[in-house]
């Protein structure tokens, strides 16, 4: 495990290669979402409104 | 696509859809992952080449990413229809963002097997030059009011931008400085050994399916805007 975790020397590189990846695709994936359920509900308050 | 361009036919559509492409995408991550790290050290770039399976793939969809986006513009500029400026509008941040992700990553393992962080070698240039054409491309759209003459204007933008595609692609075999060369798509084979390729596809087809899934969504997105829009203003949709 603790192998594992050193990647052969390279952890200072290789993880935060992958913690920004995450970190990245997370945050695309979740403002998509966001901004998506926002329009919806706006689309929703509009068609009330008529 | 001709049906497609149809904003009631494309939310249908991609309604279905978007289910299978979520769940492939997330399998496809989830296995590429477990292989990725159970990947041996590579002989001479030890356990930094699991870099590769967040570098490349984000890479080829920054790339992909922008010839999609120079196509829909293309069918904005000939067609004129008001889904195409969508679709190329929207593709705009998912594509700065890998392009960022691969600037990042590159420079993560540039670091240790090359010993810089940054280096003025050409495929590390034109590539950074996908993220101003990308950030330009975007601040375009922000800067000018009419949505018509935005779309028209960076339509433009974004084919003039598309002839750095090519040159990201063939950078490394006309500037020769550090970068490696094509070690995949090349005649002959790849020169990667399968238990690095088996990886590398599953997490490049991962990244793929999952620029689709945000892709449509934020088309998804613009549609309900413009609808709600027209509500408001009472003209029916």
């Amino acid at each position: 495990m603790i192998a594992f975790l050193a990647m052969g020397g390279y952890a200072a590189f290789v993880w935060p290669a992958y913690g920004i990846s995450l970190a990245c695709l997370a945050t695309m994936v979740a403002v998509t979402v966001r901004d998506y359920r926002r329009a919806k509900a706006q689309l929703t308050y509009a068609t009330k409104q008529k | 696509m001709q049906t497609l361009a149809n904003p009631t036919r494309f939310m249908a559509a991609s309604q279905s859809i978007l289910p299978w492409l979520a769940g492939a995408a997330a399998i496809s991550l989830g296995a590429g992952l477990v292989l990725g790290f159970a990947a041996p050290p590579d002989y001479q770039q030890g356990d930094t080449v699991k870099i590769m399976f967040v570098h490349v793939p984000a890479v080829w969809t920054a790339m992909m990413a922008y010839g999609l986006l120079a196509l829909a513009s293309l069918i904005g500029l000939v067609n004129r229809h008001p889904l195409a400026d969508l679709a190329a509008r929207t593709a705009a941040p998912l594509g700065a963002a890998f392009t960022a992700l691969g600037l990042i990553t590159g420079s993560l393992w540039g670091r240790p097997m090359w010993g810089a962080w940054w280096v003025w070698d050409g495929r590390l240039t034109t590539f950074l030059l996908l993220l101003f054409i990308y950030v330009g491309y975007i601040a375009l759209w922000n800067a000018i009011e009419d949505e018509t003459r935005a779309a028209r204007i960076c339509a433009v933008l974004a084919l003039v931008g598309a002839v750095n595609l090519p040159v990201i692609e063939f950078s490394v075999d006309w500037w020769t400085t550090l970068h490696q060369g094509e070690s995949i798509f090349r005649a002959g084979g790849p020169l990667i050994a399968p238990v690095f390729l088996w990886p590398l596809f599953l997490m490049a087809l991962g990244y793929t399916l999952l620029f689709f899934v945000l892709w449509i969504i934020r088309i998804r997105t613009e549609i309900l805007v413009r609808q709600s829009r027209r509500t408001a203003m009472g003209i029916s949709a």
